[in-house]
C-alpha cells in the first residue's frame, strides 16, 4: 500500500490573463484561477500507481483560502485526501520559501500516514522555474527526479522505483531507492474525463486546512517573503517590437517583393540547395 | 546568511554529453566574461564528468579564466545527487558570487537541488544579465506570468547569486584557439554506495532530431492553415528554401506537427536569419522565441493580428494564395540563377 | 452503486438556482448540475435583472451580489435610418433602496447566486452535461450524464436547462420550434471607462441607463436591440425572429453590425473594446408554445417551459419564481411521499395563478400580431421620424400647415382608419 503525495498549486490561467499596463501587475479578474496543468498529470500519474498497487493519494497545497478549489479538482481525479496550508506568514514566498513550508506539511502528513512517494509537476504556468519540486527533495533529503515522462514500477517491498527521465534527445532509465521525488512531465499521461462519483465526492469534499501553528517546528524566518532570498526588483511589459513595414499591391506585387528579399540573401540558400 | 565579502568571481557550470559541450554553456561563457570583466573579477566553468579534461581547452578558448575540473567515473552520467555534491564542494572551497547554468533540463535539476542546500536565491529562465559593478548585485531578469511580463531578480543577502539562462539569448565569443588558464582539478571521496540513484540504461531518440535552433531559415506555420493538410504548405514551401519547419504551440497541439517544432516559450528559441510566420496570430509566447530572428516576415488575414507588431515585412493576405506564389517565384529564380551560375559569363 | 439525491437540478441559470437554493433551504438533498465551466459562464442574457422575485429569494441580495447598474432612467428609441424618436423615464426613487431593477453580467452573478445555494446546502457539479432522463415506468428516476459512471438518482427532477431543452423535448413534452418561435439574440459586452459611461449616458455614480431600441434597428424584421450600461462596460445586442432572419437572409451578427454604425447609436459606442461576443435563442413563443411543464417525478422551469415575456424583455424574473414554485411543490410532494405527476401539479396551478401566468397569457398573441403585421414596424416608425422631423425643423413653414402635411403623409401610408385599427389592435395584444 503506497502513499503518494503530490503538490499542487492553483495558478492563474496565463493564457488569457491581462496585465494592468499602469501598475504592471496582473488583472485577476481577467484570468480564472485553475489547476496547474501540470500539477493535473502530477495527481493523475499518482491516481494511476494506487489503482496499480494500492494505496491513498494524498494531495498537498500551500496558498489562499480559494485554492480549495483547486484540491476539490484533485479529488475529481481521484485523490483521496487533500491538504491547505494557508496563512499570511506564507505570503510573499520564493521558490526557496515555498519549497520550506511545504517541507512541513509534508512532514507533518508523514505523522498522520508515512510517505513513499511525492509527485510535483513539472512547473507552474504562473511561476514557472520547476524549483520547488527538487526543493523540497533537498530539504526531505531523498532523491529528486526531474523530467519523468513514465514510471515503470515502484516497488515498495524491495524500497525503489524505476522512471524513464526524458533528456534532450532521447531518455534514460534510472532507479533510485524510495522515498523520493518525480516531477513529471505533460506527456507521461492524459487526464481524463472524471467518473461522476468522484466529481461528486469533491463537491461534498473539504480539506484539511492548516496555519503556521498547525505545523510543527517552523523556523519562522524561513517563511514567506523574510525566507525569501531573491526578491522582484521591478516589473515592466515585454518591449513591443515596432511593427514592421506592410507590404501593398497585389498578392503578386507582395510576393515578388518577398522574392527579393530573399534572393539578395542568396548565400544562405546556395550550399542547401548543395545539401538538400 | 553568508558574508558577501568572500565570494568573488562569475561562474559558468559548463554541461557536456559524451564529450560535448552543450551551446548553451558557451553562450553563458560569452555571457558570464561581460559580467566578470565589468566585476573585474576571474570567469570560471565548473566542469564535472568521466574523462572529460580535454574540454578544459574549449572552455578557456571561449572566454574562461579557470576551470574547475571535477573528472571521475562516478561522474559519467548525470546525476543529481553526485554532480550536486561537486557543485556544492567547489561552492563552499571557492566562493563565487554570481554562478550561470543553461537552463535546459539538466541544468535546472542541478540548480534548484544546489540552490536549495545553499539556501541561496535562484533565478529560472532569465533572458537577460547584467551586474552592479560596484556591489556586484545579479539583476537577472526574465518573462513571468506566461511572457505576460517581464521581471527583474534581485539576490541581494545571499551568495552565490545563481541564474538558469535560456539558451539562445545569449551570445557566445569567437573561440581564441590557444587561450589558456588555470586548470584546477579537485577530487571528492565519494562511493557508488553513497549514491541512491542508478542511470541503468541511456536511450536516444534514433529518428533524426529536428534541430530547429540550429536553422538559418525556419518557416514555421500557425493555426491559420486550418488543418493537417492545409499545414503540407508550410513543409512544401520550406523544401523550396531548404528551411526547417517551425510551429506555434496551438498547431502542434492540433497534432499537425511535432513538438519538437514548437518555436517560442515553452518550445525552442530560434535566432534563424529568416523567419517566416504563416498564420500565426503572434502571441507573446510566441513572439519571445523567435523576435532575434534576423529577418522575419508574416503573412496572416488579419489585418490586425499582432504578429505583425513584431515582423520587418507584413503581407496581409491568405497564405493559400500568397505561399504558392511564393514556392513558384523562388523555383523560376532559382533556375534563373543556376542558369547564371553555369552558363552565364565568367 | 450510483447516488441517490431527493432532487437533481439540471441546470443553474436563475430558474435551476433558484429552484436549489429554495430546496436546500428546506432541508432538502439537491443536486444541481451544470454543464458550464461554472455558473453563467455559457449564459447570455441583455442585462436586466429584476429586483423584486430576486429580493423575494434573498431579502436585499444586492447589497452582496455582482450587480452593475441599478436603472434610474429607460429610454425607448423609435428608430429609422437617420433619425430617431426618443422618449425615455428617469426617476429618482429607482436610485434607492430597493431599487426597481440592475443590469447584471450573467458570468459574474450567476456564480455569486449558485454559491448561495451551496451555502444553503446544495450540491454543485459543474462540467457535466446531463445527457437524458432515465425513465421507469413512466416516471422520470434520475439522470444520465456524459461522464464515466455518470448515472446519478432522485425522487424529482428539475430540468431547468435552458430554452432549448432537449431533456424536455425528449421526454416528448415539447416539440421543436418553429423559427416563428424563437429569436436569435446576439450580443457584445463593449469596455469603456466608467467615467465615459456616466458622461456620455448623463448618469451620477452607479446609476444605469437602459435604451430600448425598436424599428431600422432590425431592417424591419420583428424584435428589438438594446443598449445597456454596466459598471464599466456596455452591453449591446439585437434580437429579431428567426422566421424573419431566414426571410430576409441577414446573419444576425450583421444585423448587430449594421446596428453599431448606426449614426443614432455609434456615438454612445465610440472607443469602447470588444470583450465577449455571445449568441442565444430566445423563446418568444410565450403562453401559446408552453410545453407540458409537470410530470411523473419531474418538472419543467424557466426557459425550458418557454417563459419568458417576449414584449418586455422579461425571462429572469419568471425563471426564478418559476423555480421557486417549483421547489415548494417539492417540499410539499417529499411531505407526502408521493412525487407523481398529480402531487407535482400544484406547481402549475400556482405558478399559473401567479404574475408569471397572468403575463404570460395576457401577452400571448403579441408576438404574432407583430409578426403577421410587420407594417408597425416597416411603416409607423419612419413615419413618426417624419412627422417630428417636419413639426421640429423650423423652416418659416406655419405649424398648422406642417401639422396638415404631415396628416397628409399620414394618409399616403395607407388608410388612416386601417392605422387607427392597427393601433388598437396593438394596444390590445399589449395591454
Ligand atoms: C504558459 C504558456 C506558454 C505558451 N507557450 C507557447 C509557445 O512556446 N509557443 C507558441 O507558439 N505558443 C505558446 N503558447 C500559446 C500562445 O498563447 C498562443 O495560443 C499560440 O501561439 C497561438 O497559436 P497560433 O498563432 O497558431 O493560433 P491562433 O492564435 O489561432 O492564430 C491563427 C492566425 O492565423 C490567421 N489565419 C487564419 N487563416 C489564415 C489564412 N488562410 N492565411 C493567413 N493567415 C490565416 C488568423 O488571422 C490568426 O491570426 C503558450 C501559452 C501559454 C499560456
Ligand atoms: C439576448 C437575451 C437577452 C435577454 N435579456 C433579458 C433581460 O434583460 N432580462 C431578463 O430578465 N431576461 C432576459 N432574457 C431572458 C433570460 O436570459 C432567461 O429567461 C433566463 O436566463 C432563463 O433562465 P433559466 O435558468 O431558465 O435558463 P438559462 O439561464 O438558459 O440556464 C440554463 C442553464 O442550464 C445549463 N444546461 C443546459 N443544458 C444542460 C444540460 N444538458 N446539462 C447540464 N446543464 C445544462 C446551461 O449551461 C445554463 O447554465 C434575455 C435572453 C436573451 C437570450
Ligand atoms: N504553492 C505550492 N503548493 C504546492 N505545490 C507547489 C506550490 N508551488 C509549486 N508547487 C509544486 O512544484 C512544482 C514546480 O513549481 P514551480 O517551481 O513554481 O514551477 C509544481 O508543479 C507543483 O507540483
Amino acid at each position: 500500500m503506497l502513499h503518494i503525495v503530490a503538490c499542487i498549486k492553483q495558478v492563474p490561467d496565463t493564457k488569457i490573463i491581462k496585465m494592468n499596463p499602469k501598475t504592471n501587475t496582473m488583472d485577476r479578474a481577467s484570468a480564472p484561477a485553475i489547476l496547474n496543468p501540470y500539477d493535473a498529470h502530477a495527481v493523475e500519474e499518482a491516481v494511476r500507481l494506487k489503482q496499480r498497487y494500492g494505496g491513498t493519494v494524498s494531495v498537498v497545497t500551500m496558498g489562499p483560502p480559494p485554492a480549495v478549489k483547486a484540491i476539490k479538482k484533485c479529488i475529481e481525479i481521484g485523490a483521496d485526501e487533500g491538504y491547505l496550508i494557508t496563512d499570511r506568514a506564507f505570503a510573499g514566498a520564493d521558490t526557496l520559501a515555498t519549497s520550506y513550508s511545504l517541507t512541513k506539511a509534508l512532514e507533518k502528513i508523514g505523522k498522520i500516514l508515512p510517505i513513499d512517494l511525492i509527485i510535483c509537476g513539472k512547473m507552474t504556468i504562473d511561476g514557472d522555474t520547476g524549483q520547488v519540486g527538487p526543493g523540497i527533495a533537498r530539504r526531505l533529503d531523498i532523491p529528486p527526479l526531474t523530467s519523468v515522462k513514465k514510471v515503470v514500477e515502484v516497488n515498495k517491498e524491495k524500497g525503489y522505483a524505476i522512471v524513464h527521465r526524458k533528456l534532450e534527445d532521447g531518455y534514460e532509465v534510472i532507479q533510485s531507492t524510495l522515498p523520493c521525488l518525480f516531477s513529471v512531465e505533460k506527456e507521461i499521461n492524459e487526464v481524463p474525463y472524471s467518473p461522476l462519483p468522484n466529481v461528486i465526492r469533491a463537491a461534498r469534499y473539504q480539506p484539511h486546512i492548516w496555519s503556521v501553528d498547525d505545523l510543527e517546528g517552523v523556523d519562522r524566518t524561513l517563511l514567506g517573503l523574510k525566507g525569501s532570498p531573491t526578491i522582484v526588483a521591478k516589473v515592466w511589459p515585454p518591449e513591443k517590437p515596432k511593427g514592421g513595414e506592410m507590404l501593398t499591391g497585389t498578392p503578386q506585387e507582395q510576393a515578388s517583393r518577398i522574392l527579393s528579399l530573399l534572393l539578395e540573401r542568396k548565400e544562405l540558400f546556395r550550399d542547401k540547395e548543395v545539401t538538400g | 546568511m553568508s558574508n558577501l565579502e568572500d565570494y568573488k568571481g562569475v561562474w559558468v557550470f559548463i554541461e557536456q554529453k559524451e564529450g560535448k559541450i552543450a551551446h548553451v554553456s558557451l553562450e553563458l561563457l560569452g555571457a558570464g566574461r561581460k559580467l566578470a570583466d565589468k566585476r573585474g573579477v576571474p570567469l570560471a566553468g565548473i566542469l564535472i564528468g568521466h574523462q572529460v579534461k580535454p574540454l578544459a581547452d574549449e572552455v578557456f578558448a571561449y572566454g574562461a579564466d579557470i576551470v574547475y575540473l571535477y573528472d571521475a567515473p562516478i561522474f559519467r552520467h548525470y546525476r543529481t545527487e553526485t554532480f550536486m555534491r561537486a557543485v556544492i564542494h567547489c561552492v563552499e572551497t571557492y566562493k563565487p558570487e554570481i554562478f550561470l547554468y543553461g537552463a535546459t533540463s539538466t541544468g535546472k535539476d542541478l540548480a534548484s537541488a544546489v540552490a536549495t542546500d545553499l539556501a541561496t536565491g535562484l533565478t529560472a529562465d532569465t533572458t537577460m544579465l547584467d551586474v552592479d559593478a560596484d556591489t556586484g548585485l545579479l539583476e537577472a531578469s526574465r518573462p513571468a506570468f506566461g511572457g505576460n511580463i517581464m521581471a527583474t531578480i534581485l539576490c541581494k543577502k545571499d551568495r552565490p547569486q545563481m541564474a538558469t539562462v535560456r539558451p539562445k539569448v545569449m551570445k557566445a565569443l569567437e573561440p581564441q584557439k590557444g587561450r589558456t588558464g588555470t586548470l584546477i582539478e579537485e577530487t571528492l571521496s565519494l562511493g557508488e554506495e553513497d549514491i541512491r540513484t542508478k542511470v541503468l540504461e541511456i536511450v536516444r531518440d534514433t529518428e533524426k532530431k529536428v534541430r530547429i535552433d540550429e536553422a538559418d531559415i525556419i518557416v514555421a506555420g500557425g493555426k491559420g492553415l486550418g488543418s493537417k493538410e492545409g499545414f503540407q504548405l508550410i513543409h512544401q514551401f520550406a523544401e523550396v528554401l531548404g528551411a526547417s519547419v517551425g510551429a506555434s504551440r496551438d498547431a502542434v497541439e492540433a497534432g499537425w506537427i511535432d513538438h519538437h517544432h514548437q518555436v517560442g516559450q515553452t518550445g525552442v528559441t530560434v535566432t534563424p536569419k529568416i523567419y517566416f510566420a504563416i498564420g500565426i496570430s503572434g502571441a507573446i509566447q510566441h513572439i519571445v522565441g523567435m523576435h532575434n530572428s534576423g529577418l522575419i516576415i508574416a503573412i496572416n488575414k488579419d489585418p490586425n493580428a499582432a504578429i505583425f507588431q513584431s515582423c520587418h515585412y507584413g503581407i496581409v493576405g491568405d497564405a493559400f494564395e500568397i505561399v504558392p506564389m511564393l514556392i513558384e517565384g523562388f523555383r523560376e529564380a532559382l533556375g534563373k540563377a543556376e542558369e547564371v551560375q553555369y552558363g552565364g559569363k565568367v | 452503486m450510483a447516488e441517490k439525491f431527493d432532487v437533481i437540478v439540471v441546470g443553474a441559470g436563475p430558474a435551476g438556482t433558484a429552484c436549489a437554493y429554495t430546496l436546500a433551504k428546506a432541508g432538502v438533498d439537491v443536486l444541481l448540475i451544470e454543464r458550464g465551466e461554472y455558473p453563467g459562464s455559457k449564459n447570455v442574457m441583455g442585462g436586466v435583472l429584476y429586483r423584486k422575485m430576486m429580493d423575494d429569494i434573498i431579502p436585499g441580495f444586492y447589497k452582496e451580489a455582482p450587480v452593475e447598474r441599478p436603472i434610474v432612467e429607460q429610454r425607448f428609441m423609435m428608430l429609422d435610418a437617420e433619425s430617431a424618436v426618443t422618449f425615455s423615464y428617469k426617476g429618482m426613487e429607482w436610485a434607492q433602496e430597493p431599487y426597481n431593477n440592475f443590469t447584471v453580467l450573467r458570468a459574474k452573478f450567476d456564480q455569486w447566486f449558485a454559491d448561495q445555494a451551496v451555502k444553503q446546502g446544495a450540491l454543485l457539479i459543474n462540467e457535466t452535461v446531463v445527457t437524458e432522463c432515465i425513465v421507469e415506468n413512466g416516471k422520470v428516476i434520475g439522470v444520465r450524464t456524459d461522464r464515466p459512471d455518470g448515472d446519478v438518482y432522485a425522487d424529482v427532477v428539475v430540468l431547468a436547462d435552458g430554452v432549448n431543452s432537449l431533456l424536455a423535448k425528449s421526454l416528448g413534452f415539447h416539440k421543436e420550434f418553429r423559427p416563428d418561435e424563437v429569436a436569435l439574440a446576439v450580443m457584445e459586452v463593449l469596455k469603456l471607462d466608467k467615467k465615459i459611461i456616466e458622461d456620455r449616458f448623463n448618469l451620477e455614480g452607479d446609476q444605469g441607463c437602459t435604451i430600448e431600441i425598436f424599428g431600422d434597428s432590425t431592417k424591419g424584421i420583428l424584435g428589438t436591440a438594446w443598449l445597456y450600461t454596466n459598471k464599466d462596460s456596455l452591453n449591446i445586442g439585437v434580437g429579431a425572429m428567426l422566421s424573419g432572419l431566414i426571410k430576409a437572409k441577414i446573419k444576425p451578427y450583421e444585423l448587430l453590425e449594421y446596428v453599431k454604425q448606426h449614426p443614432m447609436i455609434r456615438p454612445y459606442i465610440q472607443g469602447t473594446e470588444q470583450q465577449e461576443y455571445l449568441a442565444h435563442l430566445i423563446p418568444e413563443g410565450g403562453y401559446n408554445s408552453m410545453p407540458r411543464i409537470v410530470g411523473d417525478g419531474v418538472v419543467v422551469v424557466g426557459d425550458a417551459a418557454q417563459m419568458v415575456n417576449a414584449i418586455h424583455r422579461e425571462g429572469s424574473n419568471m425563471a426564478m419564481t418559476s423555480g421557486v414554485m417549483a421547489a415548494e411543490a417539492i417540499v410539499r410532494a417529499k411531505e407526502a411521499g408521493d412525487f407523481s405527476r398529480t402531487m407535482l401539479d400544484s406547481y402549475r396551478v400556482n405558478l399559473m395563478n401567479s404574475f408569471v401566468g397572468e403575463d404570460l397569457k395576457k401577452y400571448k398573441d403579441a408576438t404574432h400580431h407583430f409578426e403577421k403585421y410587420p407594417h408597425y414596424f416597416e411603416k409607423y416608425i419612419p413615419l413618426m421620424n417624419k412627422a417630428a422631423s417636419q413639426m421640429f425643423t423650423v423652416d418659416g413653414t406655419p405649424k398648422r400647415e406642417k401639422q396638415k402635411k404631415i396628416w397628409k403623409d399620414i394618409g399616403g401610408a395607407g388608410d388612416k382608419f386601417k392605422i387607427a385599427r392597427d393601433l388598437l389592435a396593438a394596444w390590445k395584444v399589449m395591454k
